[in-house]
């Protein structure tokens, strides 16, 4: 009886088809997804009712945690900037020039994709330890990255550079070359034609990648924390803050952060959407 | 491999040498410092007491326990999100109805979470100030800082892999082949089983690839629902964690230096794949 | 096995594809159903072969109605891009349906093969047995799909689009090819084109569909010659469109000439027509006088009749400003005073024997009109 009302309820959902199948799956798909997201994810703001307003906004707002917002928001920002400067670069020579060992750098640019965040984050850490290949040039130059929110935004360079370089790559590849050669055989400059034709053309593109590469940041932790020294106040991110507060008992305090970090992540999911969409668009339009 | 110089494909027009030059060195330059050296920082840290200091480290019973219980999630984890992801795909793109979109974006959703907020809500879940948790406590069953959160966590943030390499594949194929299967009398399972499965074996395959990597290679959302307990409930990532703030380098980048190895070799069969992937693709349209 | 769909409706969304539609088809029968595309023949088809359903009305196959999903309706089907299995060898392909029957209907190993066998030779692809999709041209895929399809033995053989993909030349060979096949199998089937020279060349009936409705149903001959409505004349071929009217005695006027023809005589003959010219002198622009009615008159373009001479035939003066000579017929673009364009088609004898150029000036006529009121 239950089944028949079921199937009758996909019935109205769903166009009818001669495959099958459709409420297995269908039902398999929403029962996971229900027990392994959606339910616990729904947990954490039960967990945060416990909390009045009051101490919402305080655990949120205090000086600690503006603190961490600030290197959390601020490192990601800068690292997300510096992908996309040098994430075009390495874009361009993929698509648009050869060089030798071409393939073994383009397989390169998925590693942090596929490196563990922890071994990412040690790896670099003995990298910019003072007495690190890098460190040991830069500490007589009095520059501290091991510890410093100048480690952090490396560690999130590392992470971010996939993001734009993958989301660059495919537009510049589509990108049609009389374009180019009109604007060439009108009398513009390389100068002018990378600033009139392409640039526009793959703006939606890097943008894209600019904020995948920065929410992904936002979030980071295992490559992070080994190099950030987590001093509180000055090398200290959400996520560590988060970590911390749960190790110490503080569920309501870290479940707060979480919900604050849970809604800038829709936030950026959100927009990260819209600019996908918009760069189909015009794609679309330019074809 | 080409060793002349480096030259815009195809056309005539494009930048002059020096800016080319100068970009390539750039690109390079930048990828080497952000992504090879920490490759090579791995292996020579690794290596830096010799052959000997790192296989003893490997060999350790607890970083053999690491690597065991860390097949052991990946082997629980990747299969029941294959399942799901070709249960989702198949429904996804093979009917029309309403609310389809949204369940798209709920299926990528952890990829958007932190991997602390993705440990976090089964502490918060499985925790003894929970309903669940405390049921759980009086039954006497152990999940949270045990195997069975290990692997939901792991659950979480693979979920979306398979799913998402599947779902554009599938979208583009279409439903006639399933369609002209079902008219010439074929069953669901054997229309699934002889027509679908082989024409989406490849984009499976790539995304089980990745689905596995992270699996296995997971620090943030089960360092927190692991409880650390050496020889139990560490995976690999976390052992690295917990020799590494031994001051413990060696055996930590000795360790360390496995998951890179699964790293590298992922890539290299991901670059296989791919090349075979996008030849069958190109023959059959 | 003979078909029919009875007031089937459907609709996507917004846009409605079926509009309270029926269509018999008897058995046997190799039936085109033809239109632009969006006029909802695909929908048509597919709501026969069970793969769409539609929101209300009925699909009887032998007077027994269909139930859905129903897989034994002995349907077969080849797609337009044909579907083919891609990993599967054309042997496989054509194989697939007999392969996955259930056992107790299974035939033999050595039943399919041999079945398989003669479909190889009936689509004269023996040689190509082993090959991939991939390795096979357009032609031959089609082949392959309506050997798939014809390899569990359908009551009912439906095709979508079967030539769309092909090339002209391969598409005239498989025709003719497809129309042998059925006069030597005789299975009912049911083909969707856009083409109707396809539809005409191949179908004994054609259903001539256009936004979400049937228009007209007829034999080749009835619907190119007896068009039930304009659209059907249209989308049959080139045509001259004429202003007119019909005055209180039912005779009939065309704008910018003085040929006068009575209703009845509308599709009558050349002697006739030429009785009913007038001299030069008399022509002027007509106005249509009160109480006529004003309509519109066709010609095809090789139903125009063309002279040199005002003198011999009175009719539209134009311009030659076009002249393509390929083919038995020449076509000709022509201008008249009012700027209109009018095309002719003229037998190479008449314009060889008029000696017409570009930029000559003629007179022309339509020699048969038809009005849809």
């Amino acid at each position: 009886m239950n089944t028949a009302r079921a199937s009758s309820f996909f019935k109205q959902l769903k166009k009818p088809s001669v495959l099958p199948g459709f409420g297995l799956t269908l039902g398999f798909t929403l029962v996971y997804l229900t027990l392994i997201v959606l339910l616990p994810l729904s947990g954490l703001f039960f967990a945060t009712a416990k909390l009045s307003w009051a101490e919402f906004f305080n655990t949120i707002t205090a000086d600690r945690v503006m603190h961490a917002y600030g290197i959390s928001f601020g490192t990601a920002f800068v690292a997300a900037l510096i992908n996309v400067v040098f994430g075009l670069i390495v874009a361009w020579i993929l698509v648009r020039y050869d060089f030798p060992f071409k393939k073994i750098f383009d397989a390169m640019v998925d590693l942090p994709f596929a490196l563990p965040t922890a071994v990412a984050g040690i790896a670099l850490t003995s990298l910019y330890a003072p007495s690190g290949w890098i460190g040991q040039y830069l500490e007589p130059l009095g520059i501290k990255v091991a510890f410093t929110p100048l480690g952090i935004t490396i560690a999130l360079i590392f992470v971010g550079l996939p993001f734009v370089v993958r989301t660059v790559q495919p537009v510049l590849e589509d990108m049609n070359r009389e374009l180019e050669e009109a604007a060439a055989s009108l009398g513009a400059t390389r100068m002018q034609i990378f600033l009139l034709i392409f640039l526009p053309h793959i703006t939606p593109a890097l943008m894209t990648g600019f904020a995948m590469a920065f929410a992904r940041a936002l979030g980071e932790y295992g490559s992070v924390i080994f190099i950030a020294g987590n001093k509180p106040m000055i090398s200290e991110i959400i996520p560590l803050l988060i970590m911390t507060k749960l190790e110490q008992y503080d569920h309501a305090g870290a479940t707060a952060l979480a919900i604050v970090m849970l809604f800038v992540s829709f936030i950026m999911l959100y927009l990260i959407n819209v600019l996908q969409k918009w760069g189909q668009t015009r794609m679309l339009r330019e074809h | 491999m080409s060793l002349s110089i480096p030259q815009n494909k195809q056309s005539g027009i494009g930048e002059v040498l020096w800016v080319r030059i100068a970009l390539i060195i750039t690109g390079m330059l930048f990828l080497g410092a952000v992504i090879g050296l920490p490759l090579a920082a791995v292996f020579t840290e690794a290596l830096r007491k010799g052959l000997d200091a790192y296989v003893a480290s490997i060999i350790e019973p607890d970083a053999l326990s690491a690597i065991r219980l860390t097949l052991l999630v990946a082997a629980i984890a990747v299969p029941l999100n294959i399942v799901f992801g070709i249960a989702a795909s198949w429904a996804i793109t093979k009917f029309e109805f309403t609310g389809k979109r949204l369940l798209i974006t709920l299926i990528d959703l952890p990829f958007s979470v932190s991997p602390v907020i993705s440990g976090l809500i089964y502490a918060l879940m499985f925790g003894a100030q929970s309903l669940l948790g405390s049921w759980l406590l009086e039954h006497d069953i152990q999940i949270l800082f045990a195997v069975p959160a290990l692997v939901i966590a792991t659950i979480f943030v693979t979920f979306p892999f398979v799913a998402r390499e599947l779902i554009p594949l599938m979208e583009e194929q279409g439903t006639e082949e399933e369609e002209a299967a079902i008219l010439l009398g074929a069953s669901g399972w054997r229309t699934f089983v002889s027509i679908t499965l082989p024409n989406i074996r490849w984009g499976l395959l790539y995304g089980v690839l990745l689905c596995n990597a992270r699996a296995m290679g997971e620090f943030g959302a089960v360092s927190v629902v692991s409880g650390h307990i050496k020889g139990e409930t560490n995976t690999i990532p976390l052992q690295v964690e917990i020799l590494y703030n031994e001051y413990n380098f060696v055996a930590a980048f000795s360790v360390a230096s496995i998951l890179t190895l699964l790293a590298v070799v992922t890539l290299l069969l991901k670059r296989v794949v791919e090349k075979y992937g996008a030849k069958t693709k190109k023959i059959t349209t | 096995m003979g078909i029919s769909a009875k007031n089937i409706c459907k609709r996507y969304k917004e846009f409605v594809a079926l509009d309270n539609v029926s269509l018999d088809v008897k058995s046997g029968e190799l039936v085109a159903l033809l239109g632009p595309s969006g006029s909802g023949k695909t929908s048509l088809l597919r709501i026969i072969s069970g793969l769409d359903f539609p929101d209300s009305g009925s699909v009887e196959f032998d007077g027994a109605e269909a139930r859905t999903n129903d897989q034994d309706r002995h349907v077969g089907f080849v797609f337009q891009h044909y579907a083919l299995f891609k990993h599967m060898t054309v042997f496989e392909n054509i194989a697939f349906g007999l392969r996955v029957r259930n056992k107790k209907y299974r035939p033999t190993e050595f039943a399919i093969r041999r079945k398989v066998v003669k479909l190889l030779s009936l689509v004269h692809l023996e040689a190509f047995w082993d090959r991939y999709p991939s390795q096979l041209s357009g032609g031959q895929r089609q082949r392959v799909a309506l050997a798939r399809a014809l390899a569990v033995e359908p009551q009912v053989l439906l095709l979508d689009e079967p030539f769309g993909a092909l090339d002209a030349k391969v598409r005239k060979e498989l025709r003719r090819w497809m129309r042998k096949l059925h006069n030597d199998m005789h299975i009912t089937s049911i083909f969707v084109t856009h083409d109707q020279e396809e539809a005409m060349e191949v179908a004994d009936r054609v259903v001539v569909m256009n936004s979400s409705r049937i228009e007209q149903v007829g034999t080749p001959e009835d619907v190119y010659h007896v068009p039930a409505n304009a659209f059907v004349y249209d989308f049959m071929g080139n045509y001259n469109e004429f202003d007119g009217w019909k005055d209180r005695d039912g005779r009939i006027h065309i704008a910018e000439t003085d040929v006068m023809d009575s209703a009845d005589e509308v599709a009558s003959n050349e002697e006739a027509e030429t009785e009913a010219l007038l001299l030069p002198e008399k022509k002027r622009i007509l106005r249509m006088p009160d109480g006529a009615k004003a309509i519109k008159l066709y010609a095809r373009p090789h139903e125009m009749l063309v002279s040199r001479s005002p003198l011999e035939d009175d009719g539209i003066q134009v311009k030659v400003i076009h002249i393509n000579p390929a083919g038995p017929l020449v076509k000709m673009e022509l201008e008249s005073n009012s700027n209109r364009v009018l095309q002719a088609e003229v037998p190479k004898s008449v314009l060889d024997k008029l000696t017409i150029k570009r930029d000559d000036i003629l007179f022309v006529r339509p020699k048969v009109t038809r009005i849809f009121e």
